[in-house]
């Protein structure tokens, strides 16, 4: 057995039982962290297929920035487990039922002869030595797809401007200082002059 | 040999492990929203695999922008709930029935 098998079966083994663990285990802790052996493992497999820049940016994109932010909403928020587990033995046959009869169902049209087997999709060759998958990549996403990476751009600077505008809030109570009234404020609304009369020397 | 049904089946079982998960985590949104991402990750893995046995980068890119749009979706969602949480003092998706739907 050649040494990519071995790999493949392996990541694969691991990617397969982290998925299971993410949806079982009783604390969303535990859950996210398995997520993120997920990705680990798929980014392994991506290698393989030498996808490399996408292998690192998953690694980097999600588990570096997305999975942090799942880890700290989940250990933010103060959530009381025991209700949201009830239901899981009610739903667990329709569960196992519904996703085994989806990959029997997938399976057996991946399986099927001349579909995506080796007559039909043959083992394209390694890479040569030199070639870069980021310049490849980087070439398309600059030509041909430009408009599309400036969408990408857009969209994430309105995920960035909607997540701070929902989460932003003002407390009761909370003293903090407007610019604009301060810079607004006049003469008047500050100094109070009294007129009064000069009071008598003290001690005579 | 590592054929192209291989990286097809690791990918769609991926997606049945997703597609269970939100029906076995049906109370807890933080749990749904790790579901959608674990089904993301199994497109992503055909993506990829397709385009290496086709020789063609345009997948690998697909696969970029659907990173993308994933991690937008996962901030917006998380702000979503983060003001859930704060104005309902639960996550439980059985409780949120304000809209009578």
């Amino acid at each position: 057995m050649p040494i990519t098998e071995i790999v493949f079966y392996v990541f694969s083994l691991v990617m397969v039982s982290a998925g299971v663990a993410v949806i079982t285990v009783r604390n969303p802790v535990y859950s996210a962290l398995f997520l993120v052996l997920a990705f680990f493992s798929s980014a392994a497999i991506w290698l393989l297929l030498e996808a490399e820049f996408l292998a690192i940016v998953l690694i980097l994109v999600y588990v570096g920035a997305v999975m942090v932010l799942f880890l700290f909403v989940v250990m933010m928020l103060d959530i009381n487990l025991t209700p949201l587990k009830e239901g899981f033995i009610r739903y667990l046959p329709v569960g196992i039922v519904v996703a085994v009869l989806m990959a029997a169902e997938l399976l057996l049209v991946i399986w099927s002869k001349g579909s995506f087997d080796q007559g039909a999709f043959p083992i394209p060759p390694p890479n040569p030595v030199g070639f870069s998958n980021t310049k490849a990549l980087g070439e398309l996403l600059f030509t041909n797809y430009l408009l599309a990476f400036e969408a990408a751009g857009v969209i994430l600077l309105v995920a960035i401007i909607a997540a701070i505008a929902l989460t932003l809030r003002k407390r009761v109570g909370e003293k903090r200082q407007n610019p604009a009234m301060q810079v607004r404020v006049q003469r008047d609304e500050r100094v109070r002059l009294v007129k009064m009369d000069p009071e008598p020397r003290q001690g005579n | 040999m590592l054929t192209l049904a291989h990286f097809l089946s690791l990918g769609a079982i991926l997606f049945c492990l997703g597609v269970a998960g939100i029906f076995l985590n049906r109370k807890n949104v933080i749990i749904l929203l790790m579901c959608i991402e674990l089904m993301l990750l199994a497109v992503n893995m055909n993506f990829v695999a397709f385009s290496r046995f086709l020789g063609n980068m345009d997948g690998q890119v697909f696969v970029f922008f659907i990173l993308t749009v994933a991690a937008s979706e996962a901030a917006i969602g998380l702000a979503i709930l983060v003001v859930l949480f704060r104005n309902r003092r639960t996550i439980n998706v059985a409780e949120l029935d304000e809209l009578k739907g």
